[in-house]
């Protein structure tokens, strides 16, 4: 009964904070579009390749692909040149059968989209060459065949015929195993890149999304309580006989509902606005972040006891709020030292961000992620724990 | 004479090493008004403190209602009043009754009644649907009042209540406070004026953690042979 007043009432004070619940709510979209800007340019970038002794076919072929322009230069000087001028943004030159590349790499996306465009031009052009070759070889063919039958129908020179054929058959193997051999190592040298950089805001979505969750809830929530210390409005709650986990409880309820109607509204802006699959079930992704939610309105609540004012509690910002940005798994964990790996390991966020990843991304059923929710779990059950105990501070009972 | 609401018996407190209170003795009886009176930092607030059971004794023992604090329960039976305004200040001041009423465990049928009766002592009716954000400094202190008499608590305990609030209305707040002593009902307030204290019952002289003097006004004026209570306060400390 008063945990559900308490609930109504800290609902009602947020909703008449209008800049505060725009921020909640607009700013995670806002953040989110820019992010999905900066990080999907891929596609759009424009660079021009600078070309050396590359053949007019190769010249075409790259020159065709979307947003790639090519100019050709003499020599490999003049080429270098253009490059340190920025005029170019690679450099691709053919030496006998091989192909060297220089980027001028000061922009890694327009790195990733040279290589790209030359591995598919070069891949195109294998396969005209191939094609060629293979026209040439059915004309020979053709031909043979129209020899044999005059010769058929002539009934005289056979012998002179069964020798062009053998003649003609070896120059078309020749003509079709050549450009094979040209085109395999150039595809294993440009191979590795591309994949990557597309999928890479894919691979932060999910764990953005927590951390949307978790910074405005953590802060939020804080405020509120460190807000009710100052004011004097605890003491006041707390000469009534109301029950300290009551409190607790009323202030879980309310951000609960907003955590929830946050979550949805990131949810849906990235699914309509941004074109994200979401394979698993969306209800699952909500119900994670809910959890997270909980659990850094717990944290917040926590922490805004050891604050004295608003700006203290920013101060906790760089301290509590960044590390979890670092440990979340944006930034790949795999190539970190054991130790620091380690410390991954008390950063809530990055159980939310793996299970909401792997229902995002692979589509896996809420039921099989009971590790990382039991984890968060057990971080709610023990921070609510020292919140209730907590505020003993404030009264006995 | 009936069991004291407030009883409190060789009372010590200290935070660490600072002792704020070092030996209150203090009594409340029904249908009495308590004044306490002594300069900042004399421990008038951690004397209330300690009464509501926000904090618990070092030493001694506190009593309301004749159980020990701090309980729980009993908090639903006072009414308590800070220093600060405390309020909600983006909802009403309608809105703030009802939060603070409906954690006082008052029912809701009660509520509306109580609501309305509490706003028109503290003449805040007509005020009552707008936003605490627009309310004058004397408004909130009004409105903190009038939230410590919902429910018609057994025990007020106000400090510092008139502070900011005009002669008339301060007037108009005794003749209430009077009633609920006239109803068998007590209180326990600080305060800094001193004509407000000839008002009390009896007036406990607080000094240097101690109570240096506890008696109805007349006695203490003629216990320190002065004419007025503030003249007592000056002796007392020694200002002279």
């Amino acid at each position: 009964m008063r945990t559900i007043g308490i609930m109504n009432r800290v609902l009602k004070e947020l909703f008449r904070d209008k800049r505060t619940l725009a921020l909640m709510f607009v700013a995670p979209i806002l953040i989110m579009l820019l992010m999905s800007v900066i990080f999907n340019t891929n596609a759009s970038t424009d660079v021009s390749v600078g070309t050396v002794a590359v053949s007019q076919k190769l010249n075409r072929q790259i020159a065709d692909i979307k947003h790639v322009t090519v100019k050709t230069y003499d020599t490999k000087s003049a080429a270098k040149k253009a490059l340190k001028a920025e005029k170019i943004d690679a450099i691709v030159k053919k030496n006998g059968n091989n192909y060297s590349l220089t980027y001028a790499n000061t922009d890694s996306t327009k790195t990733a989209t040279v290589k790209l465009a030359f591995k598919n031009a070069l891949t195109a052009t294998s396969i005209n060459q191939l094609k060629s070759a293979l026209t040439k070889s059915t004309k020979a063919t053709v031909k043979l065949q129209a020899q044999l039958q005059a010769s058929q129908k002539q009934q005289a020179a056979t012998a002179r015929a069964a020798g062009n054929a053998t003649a003609a058959q070896p120059a078309a193997s020749t003509m079709a195993t050549k450009p094979t051999s040209q085109k395999t190592p150039k595809i294993t040298n440009h191979y590795v890149y591309g994949d990557k950089d597309t999928g890479y805001f894919a691979k932060m979505l999910p764990i953005l999304m927590g951390f949307f969750v978790f910074f405005f809830v953590f802060l939020i929530s804080g405020m509120a309580l460190l807000k009710e210390r100052t004011s004097g409005t605890l003491d006041r709650l707390l000469a009534t006989p109301v029950k300290r986990s009551s409190i607790v409880f009323g202030y879980m309820l309310s951000y609960g509902v907003l955590a929830v109607l946050q979550t949805i509204l990131i949810v849906l802006v990235t699914v309509w606005l941004l074109g994200t699959e979401v394979v698993g079930n969306m209800v699952s992704v909500i119900v994670i972040n809910l959890i997270l939610a909980l659990v850094a309105l717990a944290f917040g609540i926590l922490l805004s006891t050891f604050a004295n004012s608003e700006f203290q509690m920013m101060q906790f910002i760089p301290l509590v709020v960044v590390p979890q940005i670092f440990f979340s798994g944006i930034i790949p964990l795999d190539s970190m030292a054991a130790w620091v790996k380690d410390i991954s390991y008390i950063i809530p966020i990055k159980y939310a961000g793996d299970a909401v990843t792997d229902i995002i991304m692979r589509g896996t059923s809420i039921w099989h992620l009971g590790f990382d929710i039991g984890i968060l779990l057990i971080f709610l059950v023990v921070l609510t724990v020292l919140n209730i105990v907590g505020l003993k501070r404030y009264r006995k009972v | 004479m009936s069991q004291a609401i407030i009883e409190l018996q060789h009372l010590a407190k200290s935070f660490g090493k600072q002792t704020v209170l070092k030996d209150i003795n203090l009594t409340v009886n029904p249908g009495e008004i308590v004044g306490l009176i002594g300069p900042s930092g004399a421990g008038k607030s951690t004397v209330i403190k300690v009464t509501l059971g926000m904090e618990v004794t070092s030493g001694g023992s506190a009593e309301v209602f004749g159980t020990t604090m701090p309980n729980r329960e009993l908090l639903g039976r006072i009414g308590y009043m800070a220093q600060t305004d405390a309020l909600y200040d983006a909802l009403t001041g309608r809105e703030n009754l009802k939060f603070f009423g409906l954690m006082k465990g008052i029912t809701k049928k009660v509520l509306n009644e109580q609501v309305d009766y509490v706003a028109k002592v503290v003449d805040l009716t007509s005020d009552l649907d707008k936003r605490v954000s627009g309310y004058s400094g004397g408004m909130m202190r009004r409105l903190s009042l009038a939230i410590a008499l919902l429910g018609k608590p057994d025990l007020l305990i106000l400090d510092e209540p008139t502070v900011g609030i005009d002669p008339a209305l301060r007037r108009q707040i005794w003749a209430e406070l009077g009633r609920i002593r006239d109803e068998g009902r007590s209180i326990l307030i600080t305060t800094h004026v001193m004509d407000e204290a000839e008002l009390c019952g009896r007036v406990a002289l607080l000094l240097d953690g101690k109570v240096m003097a506890f008696d109805a006004p007349a006695a203490l004026k003629q216990q320190y042979q002065v004419k007025t209570i503030e003249e007592v306060f000056l002796k007392a400390e020694g200002v002279d």
